[in-house]
């Protein structure tokens, strides 16, 4: 790396130009009274006061969590769904890096960008609904490995999953404090990463449903069976891309300003393409979802509140997207896409809600119900992430073209790699 | 009743290891409420907690006769006394509902209407054989001792409350009005085992419905009793296959489902639910990779003659093809 050239005097120097830049770039950029930063800040206040509370009185303080249902909205909605829905960074990078599909290069930055954060918040968000945060070390580098659990395998996914999509990222950042080699460098380790990541991915999608396995007993028939796994993962492709088209429109909006030309030329045929994916795998979600229906003899449980609670999932949110996103592909039209992306997003936080929360003992008449504060700590949580995706963007470049003296080299075949296309430049 | 009264006179051998006092103020009652030669289940005075067990070693437990319970909760209120937790509510209100075992009362003792009249059913942790509390633990703070007691170790506790949603009797409880909460459970007395002393319950039960035990001796004591008086008791041990097998058995006079016990919850070991998905993990994690890094260089190849173009400076082709 270039500092390894430096001597200790130059490195200070180094160091103190970069914090000097860093904290420039730590002020704010735009205008500050957004309807948005007006509604977000109070709340990201209230949310941080009510954390304060939680950890100095316990969760029961500021939730509605009890022995009965000791998982609530954090777990559920933050990370269980959340998750699902950072799924658009390993399947745009199997899409890219593997594939190589180049039609889906503009977006990838942005997506990885966008899991990265997802992660880092929402997984995260496990951290302030634990119990006993400051054991968190244990399971990682103590003497305490619990390898027959699927949490442990859970944890350690995330933690490197974290990683892998640092290094992906990474290059971004390089280029954003102007480190040329760093750049290279880091850039020719994507593959790798992201092959690490898609592998790492596939596994904690899947373990996300099988923390569930184990809740047998407790959980409505309808939404348990061996498959959950299998029906999570399936789950997170187009979880994540239906997140990916939306955020995508969202940007074009928001950012708007800061898009290279090949990112709004591009637009078009990336929704359509991810759309198209996107009813395939619904289609054999739903495929899946009837198998395990028709084996498990459930019809009759259909004919009860539950069921038909059931039914409104699978039909209204998994079948009815499906078809909107054949249609949208046939006729090419990107705001039925959008619709349809975002049904399937409220199916997925349907299905994950109903899997942590509502079928949790479907049995019992004292329903959890997540309190306000839990609420105001998910919106926190999720604020949060996009104040610092917005930063990242506004500095960055993620949807912008590169520095010139990346952007030469990076626009056309990014896929072989910056370093190759660099020593040949 | 006679055959019973001969198999404790077999297997009531005085307690290995145990203090000499102790043993000589044993009285026939004391015998009763242990089985097995090793009354302290192998768990001799000086015995280290975390000796590996031996082929031959077996976990002890605790047989409940419901029939001999007389519903007078002297095992909730020792219990309460023995960890440090607030004396139990002794009125009578309290037992006009159902309860569980909670973060304040590891141990609780529920009366049920029957057609054999009034049952009392103490409840606990069922320390089962193969417990889904320990398998789901990711810092193995659940742990499952290979004397049968199952534990939970406070210094490796995370709080993540996976034990909670695993367990299939929804024993684990956790304090949440607590800034440094901990996960509360009967530990079958582990500490006083270790002190080759019996579970608090089980020395005070004053109607010897409690018996301490190897569960292989317990299983036994448990079926000559079912079969030395086969109307008095449905011809079932709870315990014996339910999840694995627990190291509680229980007896009664009436069918489990009337008395709060679940009857779904099947003969498999919980554990071995989640078992399928693990063993799959080492495989997607060196298969997967190759995989992918196979399909990688093909796409590369495929895509090779655009590549070469491109390293060489023909780059608005590509653009233009993506506009
Ligand atoms: S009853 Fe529950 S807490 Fe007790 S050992 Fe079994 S799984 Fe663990
Ligand atoms: S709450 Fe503690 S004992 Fe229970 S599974 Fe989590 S770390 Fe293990």
């Amino acid at each position: 790396m270039a500092v390894s050239t430096l001597t200790p005097g130059t490195a200070l120097r180094e160091a103190g130009g970069f914090l000097r830049f860093f904290l420039r770039e730590l002020k704010p950029k735009g205008k500050l009274l957004t309807p948005f930063n007006l509604l977000s800040a109070p709340i990201m206040l209230l949310g941080v006061v009510l954390l304060v509370i939680r950890f100095a009185r316990g969760l029961g303080a500021i939730t509605n969590l009890s022995q009965d249902y000791p998982w609530g909205l954090w777990v559920g909605f933050d990370v269980i769904t959340g998750v699902a829905f950072a799924g658009g960074a390993y399947v745009v990078t199997f899409m890219v890096y593997v594939l190589r599909q180049e039609k889906y290069h503009p977006i990838v930055r942005i997506t990885v960008l966008n899991g990265l954060l997802a992660y880092v918040f929402y997984a995260g968000a496990l951290l302030l609904d634990l119990g006993r945060p400051w054991k968190v070390v244990n399971p990682i580098i103590g003497n305490s490995f619990g390898v027959s659990s699927v949490m442990f395998l859970v944890a350690w996914h995330f933690l490197l999953y974290m990683l892998a999509e640092f290094i992906e990222f990474s290059p971004t950042v390089a280029e954003w404090v102007g480190r040329r080699r760093a750049a290279r460098v880091l850039g020719s380790l994507t593959l790798g990463a992201t092959i690490f990541g898609i592998t790492l991915s596939t596994l904690h999608q899947s373990g996300l449903g099988a923390l569930f396995l184990m809740a047998k007993s407790k959980i409505h028939p309808l939404w348990y069976s061996e498959f959950i796994p299998i029906l999570f993962l399936v789950s997170s492709v187009f979880a994540g891309l239906s997140m990916v088209i939306l955020e995508g429109t969202i940007s074009r909006k928001v950012f708007g300003a800061r898009m290279s030309p090949v990112h709004h030329t591009s637009h078009r045929g990336i929704v359509l393409g991810l759309s198209r994916v996107c009813a395939g795998t619904l289609f054999v979600y739903l495929f899946l979802k009837a198998l395990v229906f028709i084996h498990g003899q459930q019809v009759p449980l259909l004919a009860t509140p539950l069921g038909l609670w059931f039914l409104v999932e699978v039909a209204g949110f998994v079948l009815v997207p499906c078809v909107l996103f054949a249609l949208a592909v046939r006729r090419e039209s990107l705001a039925l896409c959008r619709v349809a992306a975002a049904m399937t997003l409220v199916g997925i936080v349907l299905n994950r809600l109903n899997v942590s929360i509502v079928a949790f003992r479907w049995y019992d008449p004292v329903r959890y119900v997540p309190s306000w504060g839990e609420v105001v700590v998910t919106l926190t949580v999720i604020f949060a992430e996009i104040w610092v995706l917005r930063w990242v963007v506004e500095r960055m470049p993620v949807l912008s073209e590169a520095p010139g003296w990346v952007s030469v080299v990076r626009a056309p075949v990014p896929a072989t790699g910056h370093a190759e296309l660099l020593k040949e430049a | 009743m006679a055959s019973e009264n001969d198999a404790i006179a077999v297997t009531g051998a005085v307690p290995a290891g145990q203090a000499e006092s102790e043993r000589a103020g044993m009285d026939r009652r004391g015998f009763l409420k242990t089985l097995g030669a090793a009354g302290a289940c192998a768990l001799t005075a000086g015995h280290a907690a975390a000796a590996p067990a031996g082929p031959d070693e077996e976990p002890c437990g605790v047989l409940v006769d419901t029939t001999r319970c007389a519903g007078c909760r002297t095992c909730e209120r020792v219990c309460a006394e023995a960890h440090g937790l607030p004396a139990p509510d002794e009125s009578d209100d309290v037992m006009k509902v159902v309860r569980s075992p909670s973060e304040r009362a590891l141990t609780v003792v529920n009366r049920y209407e029957t057609r054999a009249g009034e049952v009392f059913v103490k409840r606990q942790c069922m320390h089962c054989l193969l417990p889904a509390c320990a398998s789901a633990c990711l810092t193995r703070a659940m742990f499952k001792t290979p004397e049968g007691p199952v534990v939970w170790r406070e210094k490796k506790c995370m709080g993540c409350r996976f034990c909670m949603v695993s367990c299939p009797f929804e024993v684990p409880r956790f304090e949440y009005h607590s800034p440094v909460p901990r996960i509360v459970k009967c530990s079958l007395c582990w500490d006083r085992l270790k002190a080759g002393q019996r579970p608090a319950c089980v020395e005070n039960c004053p109607a010897e419905a409690l018996v301490f035990g190897k569960r292989s001796q317990l299983l036994e004591e448990a079926q000559r009793r079912i079969q030395g008086s086969p109307e008095t008791y449905v011809h079932q041990i709870y315990g014996e296959r339910e999840v694995g097998g627990t190291s509680y058995l229980y007896l009664a006079a009436v069918p489990f489902d009337q008395l709060g016990f679940r009857a779904d919850l099947g003969d498999t070991a919980y554990p071995l639910l989640t078992r399928e998905f693990l063993y799959g993990v080492p495989v997607v994690l060196t298969l997967l990779p190759a995989l992918l890094l196979a399909i990688s260089n093909a796409t590369k190849e495929n895509q090779d003659p655009s590549h070469h173009e491109a390293t060489h400076g023909r780059l608005d082709a590509h653009t233009g093809n993506r506009a």
